[in-house]
């Protein structure tokens, strides 16, 4: 029920505003609510831990040396540096069976994740929203757009991005690309759905009769309507690209093996696993930690931002 | 004594953060056997609030803080959730607004009533089909048989609300509590079901609390009054007495806050240049084709009137009667069928959407929905200088255009950076209407402009349109439902009834004598006929 001032003349905004309940900002209920401070507060120590990887106890993760493989966690050895020096080393987490420290690797590998994961959410939301946004408020795109969105849709996300992998060459870049164009047919569909009811909004109607242009009322009368739900979305698309990534790598189909990733540390460790298992589990931890946290993150998010699918959920 | 239901001192708070402490506070007020006690009051007044605490249905952040209700001597305050449920149907039943999202949407209507039969009787199933059928038959519906196997949204929106009376009434409660039953229907509906719960309401000796927001409604069917404003009771008294003498100022500004039915205006101006000109305009929906067979659907046919600068045309109808579709062929929103819309020397109605930006801004239109007019991301400033600066203006210019618009329309300049929300409703629709006088238009159509609003702010937005009518000499086309509203602001009418014009003249010739006989039901119709209303305050 709204609560209409009755019959107070308009003139009373000072006295009306004077009693008016504050509400708290997005910021503050953001801030207020459990699930964002958890899932906020382990990503930023993520990012930390990536940005300070070269002064926490690493030394270059594409070292090796041949008389420290198979080290348990803990244990001191020897690394050959580039310069051919061979300098003494804890292996905080062991080393591989080609005498790599695994610690640094993993941390280096805290890098590689968190752009993987932010890069494709940027990249699957920006051209989804282009595309959902075209497909929902201008009618004749909207057949042939969505059938080819359905098309994409068909084929499971990590066969595509084994096919585009296998197309180009294995880098950051293509990797980044393949495991975006799977994800982007779910931002157009969102996208889309919320501009078809957007666009009968009688403001979006209103907007048409004041002469606004087209493209004018799809990215300044629509678009910020649909950018909560966009920023849940696009959580939950950064933990799957950082989980695909893994998956790819440790296909080996992914980023090239002597890149330090989550998932090349455990391809690598597979093999040894019954004996050496922790070459598998301090990589799997991180990212289990790391796909938590975004997902919960993603939920708090979602909670603040956009209490209607909150409640669907 | 024959009181069935007593509320004494009711105080039921409302959560932090509400526009006040409680919700309502200190209210009595009884409903005796047989009689029907209307309860008045503007949105917020906390009428509903009442009426779901009487029934136990209130949200668990609205909990009553004092006072007692008494169905028939039990305090439902105090009483457990199964001794509600117990209550609810056989001794209390409610109806409510909206009988389409009341009713199961995936449940035939007999099994539905059957249900309460099943819940609360001992009955085998061949009896409770026979008093289904009957409960039925009692709210007139026709062909029972086929009503009780209909799913709710193959009736129309009155037989839904019979459904649900029938459903209310089948365990014969002692008290019926009515939630605006009859705002969501046209008034031709409204008419026969206020006619039915007055006849159950005698048959069956039920006592009724009746919420509305609408005199007219009072004024046909209520036995006593009570006046709510902002959870207190302000006065209750009969009916005529009230009406005729209402002793509490607030009680008398919301009466004279009723738009009375007489015309008001002259007409005249029967010379002034011609502003828009609509003939034989068409809208028709063609669905189906390829796999279905084609049909077709004529929201509008061969619709044609006139309006010079200055007047005011209104059309009148009940819904699905065309009268919004006629509104958008004219702003462009949507592309007429066939048929000319000349504004001026231009013809508006076919040319090319390039052709048609600069012919824009010469029609402006209202909405009806205050809360969806305004994009909620944008300040109240952007919104009204969006046109201006559409059409080449400076941004600096056109600022100063929307502090000037914010006081023709009696807000404060000052409020041009705020948002929306923080906004009433009748607030927002004056933006609305600066955010269509930015540009200038020659012609300004208000869609079901005032129906959002209560009738206080109705009244002052009326005052409004017409003092801007008159101070740009606008022409203005005014489509509503509500004919007091018409009769107010119109100096011609056009009647429509399934998408065609079935009267069209001046509004006085049309509202003394009516042609048509659609026209005459719809006069019929209006509630509060016999009552003065709008006496100046």
């Amino acid at each position: 029920m709204h609560a209409d001032a009755p019959a107070a003349p308009a003139a009373d905004l000072s006295t009306e505003a004077a009693n008016v309940y504050v509400r708290p900002t997005v910021w503050q209920r953001l801030a207020r609510h459990w699930a964002v401070r958890i899932g906020g507060a382990a990503m930023l120590l993520l990012t930390l831990v990536a940005l300070a990887a070269p002064v926490l106890g690493t030394v270059d993760p594409t070292l090796f040396d041949p008389g420290s493989r198979d080290l348990l966690p803990g244990a001191t050895g020897e690394i050959t540096t580039l310069e051919g020096e061979s300098v003494k080393h804890t292996f905080l987490m062991g080393s591989d069976s080609f005498g790599r420290d695994i610690h640094s690797r993993v941390l280096y590998g805290t890098r590689v994740s968190l752009i993987v994961g932010i890069a494709c959410a940027l990249l699957a939301v920006l051209l989804g929203v282009v595309a959902g946004l075209s497909a929902g408020y201008l009618r004749w795109l909207d057949m042939p757009l969505m059938r080819v969105m359905d098309g994409v849709m068909a084929i499971p996300g990590i066969l595509i991005a084994i096919a585009l992998v296998a197309l180009w060459k294995a880098s950051l870049l293509t990797v980044i690309v393949a495991i975006a164009i799977p994800e982007i047919p779910r931002v157009t569909r969102l996208v889309r759905s919320l501009v078809l009811s957007i666009r009968e909004e009688p403001y979006v109607e209103a907007a048409v009769s004041l002469g606004t242009p087209t493209l004018k009322i799809m990215f300044g009368h629509i678009l910020p309507n649909t950018v909560a739900p966009l920023i849940v979305q696009g959580t939950y698309i950064c933990a799957s690209a950082i989980l695909t990534e893994a998956i790819l790598s440790f296909l080996g189909v992914g980023l090239p093996t002597d890149m330090p990733t989550w998932g090349n540390i455990m391809a690598e460790g597979r093999v040894q696993f019954q004996q050496f298992p922790h070459n598998v589990f301090f990589p799997g931890i991180f990212l289990a930690v790391t796909v938590l946290a975004v997902n919960i993150l993603g939920d708090g998010l979602r909670d603040v931002l956009d209490p209607k699918m909150a409640k669907r959920a | 004594m024959g009181a069935v239901l007593e509320i004494r001192n009711l105080a039921i708070a409302l959560p932090r953060g509400g526009d006040r402490a409680q919700a309502v506070a200190g209210v009595d007020l009884t409903v005796e056997r047989g009689e029907i006690v209307c309860l008045v009051g503007e949105s917020g007044s906390g009428k509903s609030v009442i009426a779901h605490a009487v029934m136990g249905l209130s949200p668990k952040e609205l909990k009553a803080v004092a006072g007692e209700i008494l169905l028939e001597g039990e305090d439902i305050l105090r009483a457990s959730p199964e001794r509600l449920r117990e209550l609810r149907c056989v001794r209390m039943s409610m109806i409510f607004q909206e009988p389409m999202t009341a009713l199961n949407p995936v449940m035939r209507c007999g099994d539905q009533i059957d249900e309460v039969l099943a819940m609360h009787t001992a009955l085998g199933a061949a009896e409770r089909r026979e008093r289904v059928r009957r409960v039925i038959e009692e709210v007139h519906l026709p062909d029972p048989e086929r009503m009780m196997a209909s799913y709710p949204h193959q009736l129309s929106g009155g037989q839904r609300q019979r459904i649900m009376i029938a459903m209310a009434l089948i365990m014969n409660p002692v008290l019926l509590i009515a939630d605006e039953p009859t705002t969501a229907l046209d008034v031709t509906t409204q008419a026969q079901i206020l006619k039915l719960i007055r006849e159950l309401q005698q048959n069956h000796g039920t006592g009724v609390l009746f919420i509305t927001h609408d005199f007219g409604v009072v004024a046909e069917i209520a036995d006593r009054v009570a006046v709510l404003r902002l959870g207190t009771l302000v006065e209750m008294r009969a009916k005529a007495d009230l009406l005729a003498r209402p002793q509490h100022e607030y009680t008398r500004m919301l009466i004279g806050s009723v738009p009375g039915i007489e015309p008001k205006r002259q007409g005249g101006g029967e010379t002034a240049p011609l502003v828009l000109k609509a003939a034989g305009l068409s809208k028709v929906y063609r669905s189906g084709g390829f796999l279905s067979a084609r049909r077709a659907v004529h929201a509008a046919e061969d619709v044609s009137f006139e309006i010079r600068r200055g007047q005011t045309l209104g059309i009148v109808g009940e819904s699905g009667s065309g009268k919004s579709t006629v509104a958008r062929c004219i702003a462009r929103l949507i592309d007429p069928s066939a048929g000319s819309v000349s504004l001026g020397s231009d013809e508006i109605a076919t040319v090319s959407a390039r052709a048609l930006r600069p012919l824009r801004r010469r029609v402006q239109i209202v909405f009806q929905d205050p809360y969806r007019s305004l994009n909620p991301r944008r300040t109240v400033g952007e919104a009204i200088i969006e046109g201006p600066l559409n059409y080449g203006m400076g941004r600096a210019q056109a600022l100063a255009r929307a502090r000037s618009l914010m006081e023709t329309v009696r807000l404060d300049p000052d409020a041009l950076d705020r948002y929306p929300h923080q906004f009433s409703g009748g607030q927002r629709q004056r933006i609305c209407i600066a955010r269509a006088l930015a540009l200038e238009p020659e012609l300004l159509i208000a869609d079901e402009a005032v129906s959002a609003l209560d009738v206080s702010v109705q009244a002052q937005v009326l005052r409004l349109f017409d003092e801007i009518r008159e101070r740009m000499n606008l022409a203005m086309l005014f489509i509503t439902h509500d004919l007091r509203v018409a009769a107010q602001v119109c100096d011609h009418v056009a009647v429509m009834s399934r998408g065609r014009v079935v009267e069209y003249g001046a509004t006085r010739e049309v509202f003394g004598a009516p042609r048509h006989e659609y026209t005459r039901a719809l006069f019929a119709a209006a509630p509060g006929r016999g009552y003065t209303f709008g006496s100046p305050s």
